[in-house]
Protein backbone atom coordinates (compact mmCIF):
# COMPACT_ATOMS: atom_id res chain seq x y z
CA UNK A 1 0.00 0.00 0.00
CA UNK A 2 1.13 3.57 -0.67
CA UNK A 3 2.43 5.34 2.37
CA UNK A 4 -0.42 7.34 3.84
CA UNK A 5 1.68 10.51 3.95
CA UNK A 6 1.97 10.36 0.17
CA UNK A 7 -1.77 11.04 -0.08
CA UNK A 8 -3.33 14.45 -0.48
CA UNK A 9 -6.67 15.87 0.61
CA UNK A 10 -8.96 14.12 -1.87
CA UNK A 11 -7.23 10.74 -1.65
CA UNK A 12 -7.37 10.77 2.15
CA UNK A 13 -10.97 11.94 2.35
CA UNK A 14 -12.13 9.38 -0.22
CA UNK A 15 -10.02 6.60 1.31
CA UNK A 16 -11.37 7.24 4.78
CA UNK A 17 -14.93 7.37 3.46
CA UNK A 18 -14.42 4.09 1.58
CA UNK A 19 -12.87 2.41 4.61
CA UNK A 20 -9.50 1.77 2.92
CA UNK A 21 -7.86 3.10 6.09
CA UNK A 22 -9.01 4.91 9.19
CA UNK A 23 -8.62 8.60 9.88
CA UNK A 24 -6.65 7.63 12.97
CA UNK A 25 -4.11 5.72 10.88
CA UNK A 26 -3.68 8.76 8.68
CA UNK A 27 -3.27 11.10 11.65
CA UNK A 28 -0.70 8.79 13.23
CA UNK A 29 1.31 8.59 10.01
CA UNK A 30 1.42 12.37 9.66
CA UNK A 31 2.13 12.93 13.36
CA UNK A 32 5.16 10.66 12.99
CA UNK A 33 6.26 12.51 9.84
CA UNK A 34 6.01 15.85 11.66
CA UNK A 35 7.97 14.49 14.63
CA UNK A 36 10.70 13.27 12.27
CA UNK A 37 11.07 16.53 10.36
CA UNK A 38 12.48 18.83 13.03
CA UNK A 39 15.32 19.83 10.69
CA UNK A 40 12.85 21.71 8.47
CA UNK A 41 11.62 23.82 11.42
CA UNK A 42 8.25 24.01 9.66
CA UNK A 43 6.20 23.87 12.86
CA UNK A 44 6.35 26.23 15.82
CA UNK A 45 4.26 23.82 17.88
CA UNK A 46 3.04 20.35 17.01
CA UNK A 47 -0.40 19.29 18.23
CA UNK A 48 -0.49 15.51 17.68
CA UNK A 49 -3.33 15.09 20.19
CA UNK A 50 -5.52 17.50 18.23
CA UNK A 51 -4.90 15.51 15.05
CA UNK A 52 -5.82 12.24 16.79
CA UNK A 53 -8.93 13.70 18.44
CA UNK A 54 -10.25 15.01 15.11
CA UNK A 55 -9.48 11.68 13.43
CA UNK A 56 -11.30 9.71 16.14
CA UNK A 57 -14.35 11.90 15.69
CA UNK A 58 -14.33 11.19 11.95
CA UNK A 59 -13.89 7.44 12.49
CA UNK A 60 -16.75 7.46 15.01
CA UNK A 61 -18.98 9.41 12.62
CA UNK A 62 -18.24 6.94 9.86
CA UNK A 63 -18.94 3.97 12.13
CA UNK A 64 -22.24 5.55 13.13
CA UNK A 65 -23.15 6.15 9.50
CA UNK A 66 -23.17 9.93 9.88
CA UNK A 67 -22.38 12.13 6.91
CA UNK A 68 -18.68 13.03 6.63
CA UNK A 69 -17.45 16.52 5.89
CA UNK A 70 -15.50 17.55 2.77
CA UNK A 71 -12.18 17.43 4.68
CA UNK A 72 -13.03 14.42 6.85
CA UNK A 73 -9.91 12.70 8.14
CA UNK A 74 -7.45 15.11 6.51
CA UNK A 75 -4.61 16.23 8.83
CA UNK A 76 -3.45 19.74 8.00
CA UNK A 77 -0.98 22.31 9.23
CA UNK A 78 -2.33 25.66 10.43
CA UNK A 79 -0.27 28.75 9.68
CA UNK A 80 0.50 30.32 13.05
CA UNK A 81 -1.31 33.49 12.03
CA UNK A 82 -4.74 31.91 12.71
CA UNK A 83 -5.99 32.13 16.30
CA UNK A 84 -6.55 28.62 17.66
CA UNK A 85 -8.36 28.22 20.93
CA UNK A 86 -6.10 26.81 23.64
CA UNK A 87 -3.09 26.57 21.31
CA UNK A 88 -0.34 29.19 21.29
CA UNK A 89 -0.68 31.68 18.42
CA UNK A 90 2.40 33.85 17.81
CA UNK A 91 2.50 35.18 14.23
CA UNK A 92 6.12 33.95 14.60
CA UNK A 93 6.84 36.94 16.85
CA UNK A 94 8.36 37.31 20.29
CA UNK A 95 5.71 39.87 21.22
CA UNK A 96 2.97 37.20 20.98
CA UNK A 97 5.03 34.36 22.40
CA UNK A 98 2.88 32.54 24.94
CA UNK A 99 -0.38 34.07 23.66
CA UNK A 100 -3.06 31.40 23.94
CA UNK A 101 -6.31 32.56 22.29
CA UNK A 102 -9.63 31.96 24.00
CA UNK A 103 -11.36 31.77 20.65
CA UNK A 104 -10.95 30.09 17.28
CA UNK A 105 -10.55 31.91 13.96
CA UNK A 106 -13.47 31.48 11.56
CA UNK A 107 -11.36 29.84 8.86
CA UNK A 108 -9.80 27.27 11.19
CA UNK A 109 -13.20 26.55 12.77
CA UNK A 110 -14.66 26.02 9.28
CA UNK A 111 -11.92 23.48 8.57
CA UNK A 112 -12.49 21.58 11.82
CA UNK A 113 -16.22 21.59 11.08
CA UNK A 114 -15.41 20.04 7.69
CA UNK A 115 -13.59 17.18 9.42
CA UNK A 116 -9.95 18.29 9.17
CA UNK A 117 -7.54 17.79 12.07
CA UNK A 118 -4.64 19.97 13.21
CA UNK A 119 -1.07 18.67 13.12
CA UNK A 120 0.30 21.89 14.58
CA UNK A 121 0.98 25.56 14.07
CA UNK A 122 3.21 26.35 11.13
CA UNK A 123 6.16 28.70 11.14
CA UNK A 124 6.04 31.84 8.98
CA UNK A 125 7.75 35.16 8.46
CA UNK A 126 7.12 37.34 11.49
CA UNK A 127 3.65 38.91 11.18
CA UNK A 128 3.67 37.50 7.63
CA UNK A 129 6.30 40.08 6.61
CA UNK A 130 8.91 38.45 4.44
CA UNK A 131 9.48 36.31 1.35
CA UNK A 132 11.95 33.71 2.60
CA UNK A 133 10.81 32.75 6.11
CA UNK A 134 13.93 34.31 7.60
CA UNK A 135 12.15 36.87 9.79
CA UNK A 136 10.52 34.38 12.19
CA UNK A 137 11.44 34.72 15.86
CA UNK A 138 11.40 30.92 15.95
CA UNK A 139 14.13 30.46 13.35
CA UNK A 140 14.23 29.97 9.59
CA UNK A 141 12.17 27.32 7.87
CA UNK A 142 14.38 25.25 5.57
CA UNK A 143 13.00 24.16 2.22
CA UNK A 144 12.89 20.39 1.74
CA UNK A 145 14.30 21.00 -1.76
CA UNK A 146 18.00 21.00 -2.52
CA UNK A 147 19.90 21.87 -5.64
CA UNK A 148 20.70 18.82 -7.69
CA UNK A 149 24.39 19.76 -7.96
CA UNK A 150 24.80 18.25 -4.51
CA UNK A 151 25.23 21.65 -2.91
CA UNK A 152 23.59 21.39 0.48
CA UNK A 153 23.16 25.07 1.22
CA UNK A 154 19.74 25.43 2.82
CA UNK A 155 17.20 27.01 0.49
CA UNK A 156 14.33 29.39 1.23
CA UNK A 157 10.87 27.79 1.23
CA UNK A 158 9.45 31.20 0.30
CA UNK A 159 7.36 33.39 2.53
CA UNK A 160 5.53 34.37 4.35
CA UNK A 161 3.74 30.98 4.35
CA UNK A 162 7.09 29.14 4.40
CA UNK A 163 6.21 26.59 7.09
CA UNK A 164 3.08 25.77 5.08
CA UNK A 165 4.93 25.31 1.79
CA UNK A 166 7.76 23.28 3.35
CA UNK A 167 5.33 21.00 5.23
CA UNK A 168 3.17 20.25 2.20
CA UNK A 169 6.14 19.74 -0.14
CA UNK A 170 7.90 17.48 2.41
CA UNK A 171 4.74 15.34 2.82
CA UNK A 172 4.54 16.04 6.54
CA UNK A 173 1.09 17.64 6.13
CA UNK A 174 -1.59 16.68 3.61
CA UNK A 175 -2.30 20.38 3.10
CA UNK A 176 -1.90 23.65 4.96
CA UNK A 177 -3.51 27.02 5.37
CA UNK A 178 -1.71 30.08 4.08
CA UNK A 179 -2.40 33.77 3.99
CA UNK A 180 -1.54 36.08 1.12
CA UNK A 181 -1.09 39.83 1.49
CA UNK A 182 1.26 40.39 -1.43
CA UNK A 183 2.14 36.90 -2.63
CA UNK A 184 2.57 34.96 0.61
CA UNK A 185 0.66 31.91 -0.65
CA UNK A 186 1.73 31.94 -4.29
CA UNK A 187 5.47 32.63 -3.97
CA UNK A 188 6.16 29.87 -1.39
CA UNK A 189 3.96 27.46 -3.37
CA UNK A 190 6.04 28.20 -6.49
CA UNK A 191 9.33 27.75 -4.59
CA UNK A 192 8.35 24.32 -3.29
CA UNK A 193 6.50 22.74 -6.23
CA UNK A 194 3.00 22.80 -4.76
CA UNK A 195 -0.29 24.58 -5.50
CA UNK A 196 -1.74 27.51 -3.62
CA UNK A 197 -4.67 29.81 -4.26
CA UNK A 198 -5.51 33.21 -2.88
CA UNK A 199 -9.26 33.71 -3.43
CA UNK A 200 -11.07 36.97 -4.16
CA UNK A 201 -10.65 39.43 -1.30
CA UNK A 202 -13.45 38.73 1.18
CA UNK A 203 -14.04 35.04 0.34
CA UNK A 204 -12.33 33.80 3.51
CA UNK A 205 -13.06 35.51 6.79
CA UNK A 206 -10.25 37.51 8.34
CA UNK A 207 -11.79 37.11 11.80
CA UNK A 208 -9.21 35.62 14.12
CA UNK A 209 -6.35 36.03 11.65
CA UNK A 210 -3.55 38.19 13.04
CA UNK A 211 -3.86 41.36 10.93
CA UNK A 212 -1.02 42.61 8.73
CA UNK A 213 -2.59 44.78 5.99
CA UNK A 214 -6.32 44.40 6.28
CA UNK A 215 -7.27 45.64 2.81
CA UNK A 216 -5.03 42.95 1.28
CA UNK A 217 -4.96 39.99 3.70
CA UNK A 218 -6.67 36.85 2.37
CA UNK A 219 -6.46 33.26 3.56
CA UNK A 220 -6.23 30.34 1.17
CA UNK A 221 -5.19 26.71 0.88
CA UNK A 222 -1.78 25.28 -0.01
CA UNK A 223 -1.86 21.70 -1.22
CA UNK A 224 -0.31 19.13 -3.53
CA UNK A 225 -2.66 19.67 -6.45
CA UNK A 226 -5.44 21.79 -7.89
CA UNK A 227 -8.31 19.51 -6.82
CA UNK A 228 -7.05 19.51 -3.23
CA UNK A 229 -6.97 23.32 -3.31
CA UNK A 230 -10.55 23.41 -4.66
CA UNK A 231 -11.78 21.12 -1.88
CA UNK A 232 -9.98 22.94 0.90
CA UNK A 233 -10.89 26.43 -0.32
CA UNK A 234 -14.52 25.32 -0.34
CA UNK A 235 -14.19 24.37 3.32
CA UNK A 236 -12.41 27.60 4.31
CA UNK A 237 -14.58 30.14 2.48
CA UNK A 238 -17.96 31.55 3.37
CA UNK A 239 -19.73 34.63 4.66
CA UNK A 240 -18.85 35.65 8.18
CA UNK A 241 -20.79 38.46 9.88
CA UNK A 242 -17.80 38.98 12.20
CA UNK A 243 -15.63 40.28 9.33
CA UNK A 244 -16.87 43.61 7.98
CA UNK A 245 -15.34 42.93 4.54
CA UNK A 246 -16.57 39.33 4.25
CA UNK A 247 -18.37 38.64 0.96
CA UNK A 248 -22.03 37.79 1.49
CA UNK A 249 -22.14 35.33 -1.40
CA UNK A 250 -22.75 31.60 -1.59
CA UNK A 251 -19.60 29.45 -1.87
CA UNK A 252 -19.55 27.87 -5.35
CA UNK A 253 -19.07 24.09 -5.66
CA UNK A 254 -15.49 24.49 -6.88
CA UNK A 255 -14.57 20.81 -6.67
CA UNK A 256 -17.61 19.73 -8.67
CA UNK A 257 -16.94 22.50 -11.20
CA UNK A 258 -13.38 21.41 -12.02
CA UNK A 259 -12.77 20.97 -15.74
CA UNK A 260 -9.67 21.37 -17.88
CA UNK A 261 -11.67 21.98 -21.03
CA UNK A 262 -10.79 25.58 -21.85
CA UNK A 263 -12.47 25.78 -25.26
CA UNK A 264 -13.93 29.23 -25.74
CA UNK A 265 -11.80 30.71 -22.97
CA UNK A 266 -9.30 33.47 -23.59
CA UNK A 267 -6.05 33.61 -21.67
CA UNK A 268 -4.34 37.00 -21.44
CA UNK A 269 -0.55 37.37 -21.52
CA UNK A 270 0.39 40.73 -19.96
CA UNK A 271 3.28 42.20 -21.89
CA UNK A 272 4.49 44.28 -18.93
CA UNK A 273 5.34 41.09 -17.00
CA UNK A 274 8.14 40.40 -19.45
CA UNK A 275 10.62 42.39 -17.41
CA UNK A 276 14.22 43.02 -18.26
CA UNK A 277 16.55 40.62 -16.56
CA UNK A 278 13.97 37.91 -15.94
CA UNK A 279 15.54 34.45 -15.76
CA UNK A 280 15.30 32.81 -19.23
CA UNK A 281 14.03 29.61 -17.62
CA UNK A 282 11.14 31.56 -16.09
CA UNK A 283 10.31 32.85 -19.58
CA UNK A 284 10.59 29.29 -20.90
CA UNK A 285 8.10 28.03 -18.29
CA UNK A 286 5.75 30.82 -19.32
CA UNK A 287 6.00 29.75 -22.99
CA UNK A 288 5.24 26.17 -22.02
CA UNK A 289 2.29 27.38 -19.98
CA UNK A 290 0.84 29.13 -23.01
CA UNK A 291 1.19 25.97 -25.05
CA UNK A 292 -0.48 23.83 -22.37
CA UNK A 293 -3.43 26.20 -22.20
CA UNK A 294 -3.65 26.27 -26.01
CA UNK A 295 -3.70 22.46 -25.96
CA UNK A 296 -6.60 22.68 -23.50
CA UNK A 297 -8.56 24.68 -26.06
CA UNK A 298 -7.91 28.22 -24.88
CA UNK A 299 -7.09 31.13 -27.12
CA UNK A 300 -3.97 33.08 -26.11
CA UNK A 301 -4.24 36.88 -26.41
CA UNK A 302 -1.75 39.63 -25.66
CA UNK A 303 -2.95 42.15 -23.13
CA UNK A 304 -1.52 45.22 -21.45
CA UNK A 305 -1.53 46.11 -17.75
CA UNK A 306 0.23 49.46 -18.09
CA UNK A 307 0.69 50.30 -14.41
CA UNK A 308 2.35 46.99 -13.47
CA UNK A 309 5.73 48.55 -12.65
CA UNK A 310 4.11 50.76 -10.02
CA UNK A 311 2.37 47.93 -8.19
CA UNK A 312 5.29 46.91 -6.00
CA UNK A 313 6.26 50.41 -4.82
CA UNK A 314 2.56 51.20 -4.19
CA UNK A 315 2.29 47.98 -2.18
CA UNK A 316 5.31 48.96 -0.08
CA UNK A 317 3.48 52.12 0.95
CA UNK A 318 0.00 50.68 1.46
CA UNK A 319 0.94 47.47 3.29
CA UNK A 320 3.35 49.12 5.76
CA UNK A 321 0.84 51.94 6.35
CA UNK A 322 -1.84 49.44 7.29
CA UNK A 323 0.64 47.37 9.29
CA UNK A 324 1.78 50.38 11.33
CA UNK A 325 -1.83 50.94 12.29
CA UNK A 326 -2.71 47.27 12.90
CA UNK A 327 0.40 46.58 14.97
CA UNK A 328 -0.27 49.54 17.26
CA UNK A 329 -2.29 47.07 19.35
CA UNK A 330 0.88 45.39 20.64
CA UNK A 331 1.46 47.65 23.60
CA UNK A 332 2.22 45.31 26.49
CA UNK A 333 -1.17 45.89 28.07
CA UNK A 334 -3.75 43.44 26.77
CA UNK A 335 -1.77 40.42 25.64
CA UNK A 336 1.72 39.28 24.84
CA UNK A 337 5.04 40.58 26.00
CA UNK A 338 5.51 43.40 28.50
CA UNK A 339 8.88 45.04 29.12
CA UNK A 340 9.04 47.24 32.18
CA UNK A 341 12.59 48.55 32.38
CA UNK A 342 13.79 50.35 35.50
CA UNK A 343 16.02 53.41 35.12
CA UNK A 344 19.47 53.75 36.69
CA UNK A 345 17.95 54.97 39.93
CA UNK A 346 15.79 51.85 40.08
CA UNK A 347 12.59 53.77 39.32
CA UNK A 348 10.17 51.62 37.30
CA UNK A 349 9.27 52.73 33.78
CA UNK A 350 6.23 54.84 33.03
CA UNK A 351 3.54 53.89 30.54
CA UNK A 352 5.22 55.44 27.48
CA UNK A 353 8.56 53.83 28.32
CA UNK A 354 6.80 50.51 28.71
CA UNK A 355 5.23 50.80 25.23
CA UNK A 356 8.54 51.67 23.58
CA UNK A 357 10.55 49.01 25.41
CA UNK A 358 7.94 46.30 24.82
CA UNK A 359 7.78 47.01 21.10
CA UNK A 360 11.57 47.28 20.81
CA UNK A 361 12.00 43.88 22.43
CA UNK A 362 8.98 42.17 20.84
CA UNK A 363 9.29 43.07 17.14
CA UNK A 364 11.98 41.83 14.74
CA UNK A 365 13.93 44.07 12.36
CA UNK A 366 11.71 43.65 9.31
CA UNK A 367 8.56 44.33 11.34
CA UNK A 368 10.15 47.48 12.79
CA UNK A 369 11.25 48.55 9.33
CA UNK A 370 7.70 48.28 8.01
CA UNK A 371 6.14 49.98 11.02
CA UNK A 372 8.56 52.89 10.57
CA UNK A 373 7.88 53.16 6.82
CA UNK A 374 4.14 53.04 7.52
CA UNK A 375 4.38 55.64 10.26
CA UNK A 376 6.41 57.90 7.98
CA UNK A 377 4.10 57.69 4.95
CA UNK A 378 1.05 58.37 7.13
CA UNK A 379 2.62 61.26 9.02
CA UNK A 380 1.46 64.85 8.60
CA UNK A 381 2.99 66.42 5.52
CA UNK A 382 3.71 63.12 3.76
CA UNK A 383 0.27 61.52 3.69
CA UNK A 384 -0.75 63.01 0.34
CA UNK A 385 2.57 62.50 -1.40
CA UNK A 386 2.93 58.87 -0.34
CA UNK A 387 -0.19 57.17 0.97
CA UNK A 388 -2.82 58.97 -1.07
CA UNK A 389 -0.75 58.71 -4.24
CA UNK A 390 -0.30 54.97 -3.64
CA UNK A 391 -4.05 54.50 -3.17
CA UNK A 392 -4.67 56.37 -6.44
CA UNK A 393 -2.21 54.10 -8.18
CA UNK A 394 -4.03 51.16 -6.66
CA UNK A 395 -7.17 52.44 -8.41
CA UNK A 396 -5.24 52.55 -11.70
CA UNK A 397 -3.94 49.01 -11.23
CA UNK A 398 -7.45 47.71 -10.54
CA UNK A 399 -8.64 49.61 -13.64
CA UNK A 400 -5.92 47.96 -15.76
CA UNK A 401 -7.33 44.57 -14.79
CA UNK A 402 -10.95 45.66 -15.41
CA UNK A 403 -9.98 46.71 -18.93
CA UNK A 404 -8.12 43.45 -19.49
CA UNK A 405 -11.26 41.46 -18.64
CA UNK A 406 -12.83 42.88 -21.81
CA UNK A 407 -10.24 40.88 -23.74
CA UNK A 408 -9.61 37.75 -21.68
CA UNK A 409 -11.07 35.48 -18.98
CA UNK A 410 -7.94 34.62 -17.08
CA UNK A 411 -4.34 35.87 -17.06
CA UNK A 412 -1.22 33.69 -17.22
CA UNK A 413 2.11 34.91 -15.85
CA UNK A 414 5.08 33.58 -13.93
CA UNK A 415 4.58 33.44 -10.16
CA UNK A 416 8.10 34.60 -9.27
CA UNK A 417 11.06 36.14 -11.12
CA UNK A 418 13.43 33.39 -9.89
CA UNK A 419 13.45 29.95 -8.31
CA UNK A 420 14.18 29.51 -4.60
CA UNK A 421 17.46 31.01 -3.38
CA UNK A 422 19.80 30.07 -0.51
CA UNK A 423 18.82 31.30 2.93
CA UNK A 424 20.82 34.40 3.78
CA UNK A 425 21.35 35.45 0.17
CA UNK A 426 18.92 38.38 0.27
CA UNK A 427 18.46 38.77 4.01
CA UNK A 428 20.53 41.98 4.17
CA UNK A 429 18.91 43.66 1.19
CA UNK A 430 15.25 44.48 1.86
CA UNK A 431 14.62 45.78 -1.68
CA UNK A 432 16.02 42.67 -3.38
CA UNK A 433 13.78 40.60 -1.12
CA UNK A 434 10.70 42.70 -1.97
CA UNK A 435 11.27 42.08 -5.71
CA UNK A 436 10.33 38.43 -5.18
CA UNK A 437 6.71 39.49 -5.19
CA UNK A 438 6.83 41.68 -8.29
CA UNK A 439 4.48 39.36 -10.23
CA UNK A 440 2.27 38.51 -7.27
CA UNK A 441 1.47 41.95 -5.87
CA UNK A 442 -0.70 43.42 -8.68
CA UNK A 443 -3.45 40.79 -8.18
CA UNK A 444 -3.31 41.45 -4.43
CA UNK A 445 -3.78 45.18 -4.89
CA UNK A 446 -6.79 44.48 -7.13
CA UNK A 447 -8.26 41.86 -4.74
CA UNK A 448 -8.35 39.23 -7.48
CA UNK A 449 -8.24 35.43 -7.15
CA UNK A 450 -4.80 34.13 -8.11
CA UNK A 451 -3.11 30.77 -7.97
CA UNK A 452 0.32 29.24 -8.42
CA UNK A 453 0.69 25.81 -10.04
CA UNK A 454 4.00 23.95 -10.47
CA UNK A 455 5.25 23.99 -14.07
CA UNK A 456 8.72 22.46 -14.28
CA UNK A 457 12.11 22.08 -12.65
CA UNK A 458 14.88 24.48 -13.57
CA UNK A 459 18.49 23.56 -14.36
CA UNK A 460 19.26 23.29 -10.65
CA UNK A 461 16.40 20.85 -10.15
CA UNK A 462 14.25 23.43 -8.36
CA UNK A 463 10.53 24.00 -9.02
CA UNK A 464 9.13 26.93 -10.98
CA UNK A 465 5.50 27.96 -10.72
CA UNK A 466 3.02 29.54 -13.09
CA UNK A 467 0.46 32.03 -11.91
CA UNK A 468 -3.16 32.36 -12.99
CA UNK A 469 -5.13 35.49 -12.15
CA UNK A 470 -8.90 35.60 -12.53
CA UNK A 471 -11.81 38.00 -12.53
CA UNK A 472 -13.34 38.90 -9.17
CA UNK A 473 -15.29 35.89 -7.78
CA UNK A 474 -14.05 33.61 -10.59
CA UNK A 475 -11.96 31.20 -8.53
CA UNK A 476 -13.42 28.48 -10.76
CA UNK A 477 -11.83 29.98 -13.87
CA UNK A 478 -8.49 30.17 -12.07
CA UNK A 479 -8.72 26.59 -10.76
CA UNK A 480 -9.73 25.22 -14.15
CA UNK A 481 -6.87 26.92 -15.98
CA UNK A 482 -4.60 25.65 -13.19
CA UNK A 483 -5.96 22.15 -13.71
CA UNK A 484 -5.28 22.38 -17.46
CA UNK A 485 -1.66 23.25 -16.72
CA UNK A 486 -1.33 20.59 -14.04
CA UNK A 487 -2.61 17.83 -16.34
CA UNK A 488 -0.25 18.82 -19.13
CA UNK A 489 2.83 19.80 -17.14
CA UNK A 490 2.92 16.35 -15.55
CA UNK A 491 4.89 17.78 -12.64
CA UNK A 492 5.57 14.81 -10.37
CA UNK A 493 8.87 15.88 -8.80
CA UNK A 494 9.20 15.95 -5.06
CA UNK A 495 12.08 16.69 -2.74
CA UNK A 496 14.31 13.77 -1.79
CA UNK A 497 14.14 13.13 1.94
CA UNK A 498 17.29 14.31 3.76
CA UNK A 499 15.75 15.51 7.04
CA UNK B 1 19.09 60.31 1.31
CA UNK B 2 15.43 60.98 2.04
CA UNK B 3 15.51 60.34 5.79
CA UNK B 4 18.35 61.03 8.17
CA UNK B 5 18.96 59.59 11.59
CA UNK B 6 17.12 62.41 13.36
CA UNK B 7 14.03 61.80 11.22
CA UNK B 8 14.14 58.08 11.91
CA UNK B 9 14.42 58.82 15.63
CA UNK B 10 11.31 61.01 15.34
CA UNK B 11 9.36 58.29 13.46
CA UNK B 12 10.46 55.61 15.94
CA UNK B 13 9.23 57.77 18.77
CA UNK B 14 5.87 58.27 17.01
CA UNK B 15 5.67 54.50 16.51
CA UNK B 16 6.63 53.91 20.18
CA UNK B 17 9.66 51.75 19.36
CA UNK B 18 12.75 52.40 21.45
CA UNK B 19 15.84 52.39 19.25
CA UNK B 20 19.51 52.69 20.09
CA UNK B 21 21.80 55.04 18.17
CA UNK B 22 23.29 51.99 16.44
CA UNK B 23 19.91 50.80 15.29
CA UNK B 24 18.96 54.26 14.06
CA UNK B 25 22.22 54.50 12.14
CA UNK B 26 21.56 51.13 10.51
CA UNK B 27 17.88 51.80 9.80
CA UNK B 28 18.27 55.28 8.24
CA UNK B 29 19.97 54.21 4.99
CA UNK B 30 17.66 51.17 4.68
CA UNK B 31 14.55 53.29 5.01
CA UNK B 32 16.01 55.90 2.66
CA UNK B 33 16.66 53.26 0.03
CA UNK B 34 13.05 52.05 0.25
CA UNK B 35 11.61 55.57 0.25
CA UNK B 36 13.80 56.63 -2.71
CA UNK B 37 12.51 53.62 -4.59
CA UNK B 38 8.82 54.39 -3.93
CA UNK B 39 9.42 57.99 -5.11
CA UNK B 40 8.85 56.71 -8.67
CA UNK B 41 5.12 56.74 -7.97
CA UNK B 42 5.36 60.51 -8.35
CA UNK B 43 5.83 60.04 -12.13
CA UNK B 44 2.22 58.94 -12.55
CA UNK B 45 -0.34 61.63 -13.24
CA UNK B 46 -3.15 60.87 -10.82
CA UNK B 47 -4.87 64.26 -10.89
CA UNK B 48 -8.08 62.70 -12.24
CA UNK B 49 -7.96 59.53 -10.13
CA UNK B 50 -9.79 58.82 -6.88
CA UNK B 51 -7.83 56.93 -4.22
CA UNK B 52 -9.08 53.37 -3.77
CA UNK B 53 -11.28 52.84 -0.74
CA UNK B 54 -12.60 49.31 -1.30
CA UNK B 55 -10.94 46.70 -3.45
CA UNK B 56 -14.12 44.68 -4.00
CA UNK B 57 -17.34 46.73 -3.96
CA UNK B 58 -19.05 45.92 -0.69
CA UNK B 59 -21.33 47.82 1.63
CA UNK B 60 -20.41 48.14 5.25
CA UNK B 61 -22.82 46.16 7.37
CA UNK B 62 -23.90 47.06 10.86
CA UNK B 63 -24.67 44.34 13.35
CA UNK B 64 -28.08 44.23 14.99
CA UNK B 65 -28.32 46.81 17.78
CA UNK B 66 -28.78 44.19 20.45
CA UNK B 67 -26.81 43.37 23.56
CA UNK B 68 -24.72 40.24 22.94
CA UNK B 69 -26.04 39.89 19.37
CA UNK B 70 -23.20 37.45 18.77
CA UNK B 71 -22.42 35.16 21.69
CA UNK B 72 -18.74 34.89 20.76
CA UNK B 73 -18.02 38.59 20.48
CA UNK B 74 -20.73 39.86 22.83
CA UNK B 75 -20.37 40.76 26.47
CA UNK B 76 -19.72 38.79 29.67
CA UNK B 77 -16.34 37.51 28.51
CA UNK B 78 -14.21 39.48 30.98
CA UNK B 79 -12.10 36.59 32.14
CA UNK B 80 -11.41 35.51 28.55
CA UNK B 81 -10.47 39.06 27.60
CA UNK B 82 -8.06 39.33 30.54
CA UNK B 83 -6.67 35.81 30.27
CA UNK B 84 -3.63 36.81 28.22
CA UNK B 85 -2.94 40.17 29.86
CA UNK B 86 0.59 40.45 31.29
CA UNK B 87 -0.74 42.10 34.48
CA UNK B 88 -4.47 41.71 35.00
CA UNK B 89 -5.63 42.88 38.43
CA UNK B 90 -9.07 43.01 40.02
CA UNK B 91 -10.78 42.47 36.69
CA UNK B 92 -8.84 45.22 34.90
CA UNK B 93 -5.74 45.57 32.75
CA UNK B 94 -2.91 46.67 35.02
CA UNK B 95 -0.56 49.39 33.73
CA UNK B 96 2.29 51.37 35.28
CA UNK B 97 1.23 54.43 37.21
CA UNK B 98 0.29 57.19 34.76
CA UNK B 99 -0.23 60.12 37.15
CA UNK B 100 2.61 61.18 39.43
Amino acid sequence: MTELTELGVKAIRDGVAAGDFTAREVAEAFNAAVAGAGALNAFIVATPDKAIEAAERVDADRAAGRELGPMAGVPIGMKDLFATEGVQTTAASHILEGFVPRYESTVSQNLWNAGAGMLGKLNLDQFAMGSSNETSYFGNVVSPWRRKDGGNSPLAPGGSSGGSSAAVAARIAAAATGTDTGGSIRQPAAFTGICGIKPTYGRCSRWGVVAFASSLDQAGPMARDVADCAIMLGAMAGFDPKDSTSLDLPVPAWEAGLSDDLRGRKVGIPREYRMEGTDPEILDSWERGKQWLRDAGAEIVDISLPHTKYALPAYYIIAPAEASSNLARYDGVRYGLRELPADAAGKAAGLQDMYAATRAEGFGDEVKRRILIGTYVLSAGFYDAYYNQAQKIRTLIARDFERAWAECDVILAPTTPTASFPLGEKADDPLAMYLNDVFAVPASLAGLPAMSVPAMLNRDGLPLGLQLVGKPFDEQGVLNAGLAIERRAGFAAKPEKWW
Amino acid sequence: MSVDQTTVAKIASLARIKMSEDELARMAPELSQILDWVEQLGEVDTSEVEPMTAVIPNSLRLRADEVDADPLTGGNRRDDVLANAPAAEHGFFGVPKVIE
